[in-house]
C-alpha cells in the first residue's frame, strides 16, 4: 500500500465529476454508436435491429470503399510528406540556420511555418477554395508565369481533386512535427553529434544515424498524432469538394455525416463510425505496443 | 540537395570538422551555400504566406477590378465593402462573441476538469491511475462521428440542441481529456518533498490542490488553457452538427457558411477567408511563444 505513496487514499472522489462526464458525454454515446449500428433506424421511427447487415451493406458500399481508399492516399499528405519534411526543416533551422544567422532568425521561420496551424481547417479550406478555383489565384500564376498549359480546374477534376486538397493539407500540416522536432533537438544530447563529426561521418550521415535516431520518441508521436487525425479529416473535404467530384474525395468523417443529417441512414452511418473507431484504436494500440516493445528491447 | 548541405551544420562547432582541401575556398563556398539555403528558405515561407496574401488583396478589391484584373494584382481602389457586406450577412460580430464566449468558457472548464483528474491520477496515484490515462487517452482520440450522433439525440431530448451548452459541455470533456494526460504527465514530477511537507503540516486535500499545487502548476495550465481556447476556436464537426441557426455560429461555421451559396460574389468570399484569419492571427501574435515551443503532447518518458 504505501509503495504507492498516495498521501492516505482519499483522492478517488476528484476523479469523480470527469468520470461521470466522460460516461455521459463519450462512454454512453460510443457505446449507442456501436449499438445503432445493428439497427436500421432514419432517427425519428423506433430503431429496427437488423444484425450486422449495415456492415455487410458496406462491404459493398461504393461511398463506403473510395472514402476508406482516398483515406490511405490522405495518409500521405497528412503523415508522410508532412513528418519528413518537418524532419528536414527542423533540422536546417536547429542546426544551420541558429548557429549562422542567430535563434532569432531560427524562430521567426520556425513561427513562419507554424502559422496555418493556429487557423481553424475550416478557413484555411476556404482560403484554399479560393485560390484554386479555375480563374482563381494558382491558374493565374500559371499563365502569368506563361506556364498556362498547366491551368487545372484543380477541384473539379475527379483525377485531381484529391491531391488538390492533400496540397492544402501539407501547406496546413507542416508546422506541427516542425515545433515538435525543433524542441526535441533542443532537449538531445550534443555531444554524439560532435562525436560523429570527429569521427569524420558526413552531415547527412550524422543526421540520418545520430540526429533522427535520439528523436524517435517525438518521431513517433508525431506519426501516431497524425494518422489518427488522418482519419477524422472532415473540414477540408466540407469546404473544398463535399467529397466530389463522385466519390473522388469522400473521407469517412464526411460519409457519417451524410448518412446521419442528410440520407436519415443512422445506422448505417453508425456502423462507418464504429468501424472508423475501431480502425483509429487499432493503430493507436499497435502504434503504443511497437514502442513500448522497443523501448524495452533497448533497455536490455 | 539542399538537405545534405543543411546537415553540415549539424556539429554544433563546424570548425571542428576536419576540412579538406583549400581553407579560404572552402570558406567562400560555405558563405555562399549559408546565403543560398536562407534564400531557400524565404522561398519556402513566402509560398507559406502566399494564400494569406493573396486573400488579403483580393478581400479589399472591388469585384470588377477583380473581373478586369484578375487575382494577382494589386486592388486599384481597395475598399472594404466586401467585408462589410460579409460582416452584415452573417453577423460575424455575433460570431466572434459566440466563438469567444464558448472557447473561454470551454478553456476555463476544461482546465478545472483536468486539474481535477490529474490531481487525482498523478498526485494521489489512485488505484489503477494508468488505466485510467489510458481510458483518457484512448477517449482523446475518438473520432467525432463515433459519438455526435447519440449527442445530437441527447441534446435534442434536453432541450440543448442549437445552444452554446452542448457545445462547451461536449467540448470541456473533449479537450479535458487531452488536458488529463497532459497536466498529469507534468504532476509526475511533482516534487514530492513539498507534499510530504505539506500533509506534514496538517494540510488538507482541497487545500493541498488550491495553496500547493494549482500555484506551482500554474505554467503548465496556462499552456492548456492556450491550447483549448485555440483547438475550441478551429472546431468544425460538432458546431455544425449542434448549432444551426445563424445565431449562434462560430467564426469557422459563418465563414463555411458562405461556400456553395450563391448569395456571396468572389470578392466577398475573399472578404470571408480574411476575417476568418484575422482573429488567428492576432492569437497567434499574442500566444507564439507558447504555441511554438511544441508541448510533446503526451510524449511521457
Amino acid at each position: 500500500m504505501s509503495r504507492r505513496s498516495s498521501l492516505h487514499g482519499g483522492y478517488a472522489i476528484f476523479l469523480l465529476p470527469g468520470l461521470l462526464a466522460f460516461l455521459v458525454v463519450i462512454v454512453g454515446p460510443f457505446l449507442a454508436t456501436v449499438a445503432i449500428s445493428f439497427t436500421k433506424w432514419n432517427g425519428v421511427q423506433p430503431p429496427k435491429w437488423i444484425g450486422p447487415s449495415n456492415y455487410v451493406t458496406l462491404l459493398s458500399d461504393p461511398y463506403f470503399l473510395a472514402s476508406f481508399q482516398n483515406t490511405f492516399v490522405l495518409l500521405l499528405a497528412m503523415v508522410v510528406i508532412p513528418t519528413i519534411l518537418g524532419l528536414l526543416l527542423a533540422g536546417l533551422l536547429y542546426s544551420f540556420v541558429a548557429p549562422k544567422f542567430g535563434p532569432k532568425t531560427a524562430s521567426f521561420f520556425r513561427a513562419g511555418f507554424y502559422l496555418p496551424q493556429v487557423m481553424p481547417v475550416a478557413v484555411a479550406g476556404v482560403v484554399w477554395g479560393w485560390i484554386l478555383t479555375p480563374d482563381g489565384a494558382l491558374n493565374s500564376i500559371l499563365q502569368t508565369a506563361g506556364l498556362g498549359v498547366l491551368a487545372q480546374n484543380w477541384l473539379g477534376n475527379p483525377d485531381l481533386a484529391l491531391f488538390s486538397v492533400m496540397g492544402m493539407m501539407v501547406w496546413f500540416q507542416i508546422g506541427f512535427p516542425l515545433v515538435i522536432f525543433f524542441t526535441a533537438f533542443q532537449r538531445m544530447d550534443q555531444t554524439l553529434t560532435e562525436a560523429a563529426a570527429l569521427d569524420g561521418a558526413s552531415g547527412w550521415q550524422t543526421f540520418i544515424h545520430v540526429t533522427v535516431h535520439q528523436i524517435r520518441p517525438e518521431i513517433f508521436v508525431v506519426v501516431l498524432m497524425t494518422t489518427i487525425a488522418t482519419f477524422k479529416v472532415f473540414a477540408q473535404v466540407f469546404v473544398l469538394t463535399r467529397g466530389g467530384p463522385g466519390t473522388a474525395t469522400y473521407v469517412p468523417s464526411y460519409y457519417t455525416y451524410l448518412n446521419f443529417f442528410q440520407k436519415d441512414l443512422v445506422g448505417l452511418g453508425s456502423a462507418v463510425a464504429t468501424i472508423v473507431t475501431v480502425v483509429v484504436l487499432i493503430v493507436a494500440v499497435v502504434f503504443i505496443n511497437f514502442q513500448a516493445r522497443r523501448d524495452l528491447a533497448e533497455e536490455l | 540537395m539542399g538537405s545534405s548541405i543543411a546537415a553540415e551544420g549539424l556539429s554544433v562547432h563546424p570548425t571542428r570538422k576536419p576540412t579538406r582541401g583549400n581553407h579560404m575556398w572552402s570558406g567562400a563556398m560555405r558563405v555562399v551555400q549559408a546565403y543560398g539555403i536562407l534564400l531557400g528558405l524565404i522561398a519556402l515561407l513566402f509560398v507559406v504566406f502566399a494564400p494569406f496574401v493573396i486573400i488579403a488583396i483580393n478581400a479589399v478589391k472591388t469585384p470588377t477590378d477583380l473581373a478586369a484584373n484578375g487575382p494577382l494584382s494589386l486592388p486599384q481602389n481597395p475598399t472594404l465593402d466586401n467585408m462589410v457586406a460579409f460582416w452584415n450577412a452573417v453577423d460575424f460580430g455575433g460570431a466572434l462573441r459566440n466563438s469567444f464566449v464558448i472557447s473561454l468558457s470551454v478553456a476555463i472548464l476544461a482546465t478545472i476538469l483536468s486539474l481535477l483528474n490529474a490531481f487525482a491520477l498523478g498526485i494521489g496515484r489512485v488505484r489503477g491511475a494508468v488505466w485510467f490515462l489510458v481510458f483518457f487517452m484512448l477517449a482523446n482520440i475518438l473520432p467525432n462521428e463515433a459519438i455526435v450522433y447519440p449527442l445530437y439525440y441527447m441534446a435534442k431530448f434536453a432541450g440543448l440542441y442549437n445552444t452554446q451548452l452542448s457545445v462547451v459541455i461536449i467540448f470541456t470533456v473533449i479537450q479535458s481529456a487531452f488536458g488529463t494526460y497532459f497536466i498529469a504527465s507534468v504532476m509526475r514530477a511533482f516534487p514530492r518533498e513539498i507534499l510530504d511537507a505539506a500533509r506534514v503540516d496538517g494540510c488538507g486535500k482541497v487545500q493541498l490542490l488550491v495553496r500547493v499545487v494549482v500555484p506551482i502548476m500554474r505554467p503548465s495550465l496556462g499552456v492548456l488553457m492556450v491550447f483549448a481556447f485555440i483547438w475550441t476556436w478551429n472546431e468544425f464537426y460538432l458546431p455544425l452538427v449542434f448549432l444551426v441557426s445563424n445565431a449562434q455560429y462560430t467564426v469557422p461555421l459563418a465563414v463555411a457558411a458562405t461556400q456553395g451559396e450563391h448569395m456571396m460574389n468572389e470578392s466577398q468570399v475573399a472578404a470571408s477567408a480574411l476575417l476568418g484569419v484575422l482573429p488567428c492571427v492576432v492569437f497567434f501574435v499574442l500566444f507564439q511563444r507558447t504555441l511554438t515551443r511544441g508541448i510533446t503532447l503526451g510524449s511521457y518518458r
